[in-house]
């Protein structure tokens, strides 16, 4: 049962990062995600210094408005103080980050939080936060959590989509139909800190970035359309956290990193089919043969 | 101390290189991608000698960066994904590792988990001596083949036309970052490595515009930032060196963006009230030139000045005030008028806008009820030199073309 729970939890993850990323990395935005999940550090120790307690609600709250407030220091950086892009994301990240670490350090007395619990995550404990209602066993509370981010992305997904796709393509044509391009840019960066933080406590800070980038990635490759992309980002994002658990427990190893190995496995796969497709399709003699058949 | 001083020098310097080619996210990356290196070198060899894990960390750094290249080149991914496809999955593979060897009976592994998060206390004397070594080696590369990397940074394209070795170079690029980062690692860890790339680089750009003084201002502040880092962490128990040069590095270069002369935001925002007071003045002066053109009377009233509805009240209210302490207005009876000073100076303003309506009219074709909207912004911009210049090859004209005079032609013929 425990197992179920983990793999779980684990494909909700890599479902709702994957569906925020994929319009992450048709934005062009993939590191902003893994600064995002950086960033978030301070909030979190903030929020639990400020609560004096390791509640998700507050948790959350410190987080996800440490995660608004890296997209909003990169964009003064780079509108501001005119620092090139990429640049101004490597500044907010490692800056923060240091004022995390350096939180963590200062009142490691009495917080709770360890670095690498932070890095790596530990979804193996969450089966065993379970939650009651009375006196049944309704399962681990953070898969519930999870769930709902879920609905609420698909939700959000739903309603906003024309916004979404409009802006990530055309900003400009978007901005001339009079559709706020600012606000679905922090719409949508809102939710993916709010889903970092959520993942979290599970698959760790650099994992979720591998949630957020690789699967929609290996999508971007094979599919010429959004809905075909958001389709094979579940499908990926599915099998690598179910192959992600068999292989971590065949190999004894982190359960997360396990599985954001599996989703490279995959991208690397589907790399590999799509340069030889791409090659074959370039070599006359075999589309000759292809046509002739 | 010196070491990591040394380091953050070392890997500065190096940043400057991938800041301008636009890769800074790279060293990222890079540092990500050395820790499955790091793992695999001390599963094979069975011990954590730096002189061990050093080289298992340069291969997978350098097997990252070409993958990322891979990735970018051979599919349509574009190069942000790339970077951060390569980091997580490196990453990943590490951390697998790296939970592998501490589930399983590797004996001393502790202290692998350095790697990640930089404990510069933790590093021995044999191991500083390394990282000192590979930085001077770093800077010697640098010094050699300094004027390739300068022509390959600014122009990759004019680089490769001239003949020159353009993948060498690029070899030698991702070799010095990749040893810079991996120099770096176990002073500051793995995420904080990115800043000691492109923090310092970035703060230089706001001095100087030239390579050489970028590199050595870069390097300054790599320098400095370390040497305070580590000291403001030696003064507790618990205090991690690289998050500290992180936080000291992060000021520095946030004062730099604000102060720095030139480009700081101080400066351009300054510059650009300074900008727009110009315009306000001359604006207020054109408009009591055309009042004059019009009329016989010297002085105006605030009403009519209003009517013109080029100023808001109280704007005009406190442009009326400072301009006549300039002496550039006089007051009369609670009217205004130009003193003979700000005629002259109006009478510039007013001819630079009437000589660029003709310029446009008659050089560029354009059509003469085209033509104010563009003079109005060029007005406040046209140098003397530039005034004469127009004049000349204008020919002294007389009138625009609206036919209205263009003032003060004669004393510029003398």
């Amino acid at each position: 049962m425990n197992d179920f729970w983990i793999i779980l939890e684990g494909i909700l993850v890599a479902v709702s990062c994957g569906l925020l990323g994929v319009y992450l990395v048709l934005r062009k935005m993939a590191m902003v995600g893994d600064a995002i999940s950086h960033a978030v550090l301070p909030g979190i120790v903030i929020a639990y210094l400020v609560a004096q307690s390791r509640s998700s609600f507050f948790t959350l709250l410190g987080a996800a408005m440490f995660g608004l407030l890296t997209t909003f220091m990169i964009e003064v950086f780079y509108k501001k103080a005119r620092i090139q892009s990429d640049a101004s994301i490597g500044i907010t990240f490692t800056w923060l980050f240091a004022i995390g670490v350096i939180l963590v350090s200062a009142f490691s007395g009495n917080v709770d939080l360890d670095q690498e619990c932070v890095l790596y995550g530990d979804i193996a404990y969450v089966p065993f936060d379970t939650l009651f209602y009375g006196t049944t066993d309704l399962g681990p509370a953070p898969v519930w959590l999870q769930a709902i981010n879920l609905i609420a992305i698909l939700l959000l997904l739903k309603v906003g989509h024309r916004g979404f796709f409009i802006t990530s393509f055309d900003p400009s044509f978007s901005s001339g139909l009079g559709i706020k391009t600012d606000v679905w840019h922090y719409v949508l960066m809102g939710a993916v800190s709010f889903t970092v933080v959520l993942s979290f406590n599970a698959v760790g800070a650099i994992l979720v970035v591998a949630f957020l980038v690789v699967p929609p990635a290996t999508a971007y490759l094979i599919s010429k359309r959004v809905e075909t992309m958001m389709a094979y980002t579940v499908l990926f994002g599915v099998l690598s956290a179910v192959i992600g658990f068999y292989l971590a427990t065949w190999w004894n190893a982190s359960i997360s990193g396990s599985m954001a190995v599996a989703a490279g496995m995959l991208f690397v796969l589907v790399f590999a089919g799509k340069r030889l497709s791409v090659k074959q399709r370039k070599n006359p003699a075999i589309s000759q043969l292809s046509t002739d058949s | 101390m010196i070491g990591c001083a040394l380091i953050g020098a070392g890997a500065s310097a190096v940043g400057v290189f991938s800041f301008l080619r636009k890769q800074a996210l790279v060293g990222d990356a890079v540092a990500h991608a050395l820790l499955p290196g790091v793992a695999l070198a001390f599963m094979v060899s069975g011990e954590k000698s730096i002189w061990i894990l050093f080289p298992g960390a340069f291969v997978a750094g350098w097997l990252g960066l070409l993958s990322i290249d891979f990735i970018s080149r051979y599919s349509k991914i574009k190069s942000d994904t790339a970077i951060a496809i390569v980091l997580t999955i490196f990453f990943s593979i590490g951390i697998v590792l790296l939970t592998h060897i501490q589930q399983s009976d590797y004996g001393n592994q502790s202290g692998l988990s350095d790697f990640l998060f930089g404990k510069a206390a933790a590093m021995l004397p044999s191991d500083i001596a390394l990282f000192v070594l590979v930085d001077l080696i770093l800077l010697f590369l640098i010094v050699i083949t300094y004027r390739y990397l300068k022509l390959y940074s600014f122009d990759p394209d004019f680089a490769k036309a001239i003949g020159l070795p353009v993948k060498g170079i690029q070899f030698i690029l991702s070799s010095l970052t990749v040893l810079a980062v991996a120099s770096g690692i176990q002073a500051v860890g793995v995420v904080l490595m990115a800043a000691l790339i492109i923090t310092p680089a970035a703060a230089a750009r706001f001095f100087t515009g030239r390579l050489s003084h970028m590199i050595s201002l870069a390097m300054l502040i790599g320098l400095i930032s370390s040497l305070i880092g580590v000291y403001i962490s030696s003064l507790a128990v618990s205090m991690p060196t690289g998050p500290w040069i992180v936080m000291v590095l992060s000021i520095l270069a946030i004062l730099a963006f604000i102060f720095a002369p030139g480009k700081g935001l101080l400066q351009r925002s300054r510059r650009r009230l300074k900008h727009q007071q110009k315009v306000r003045n001359e604006n207020l002066l054109k408009l009591f030139y055309s009042l004059e053109e019009k009329n016989p009377e010297r002085f105006y009233s605030r009403p009519k000045l209003l009517r013109s509805r080029r100023f808001q009240g109280k704007e005009l209210e406190d442009l009326l005030q400072k301009l006549e302490k300039q002496n550039i207005l006089q007051k009369e009876e609670n009217r205004y008028g130009l003193t003979d000073e700000g005629r002259e100076e109006a009478k510039r303003v007013v001819r630079l806008h009437r000589l660029w309506e003709l310029y446009l009219n008659e050089r560029m074709n354009i059509a003469p009820d085209h033509v104010h909207h563009d003079a109005e912004a060029i007005e406040h911009i046209i140098t003397p030199e530039l005034e004469r210049e127009l004049l000349k090859d204008l020919g002294y004209p007389k009138l625009d073309p609206h036919l209205s005079e263009i003032p003060g032609i004669k004393d510029m013929q003398r």
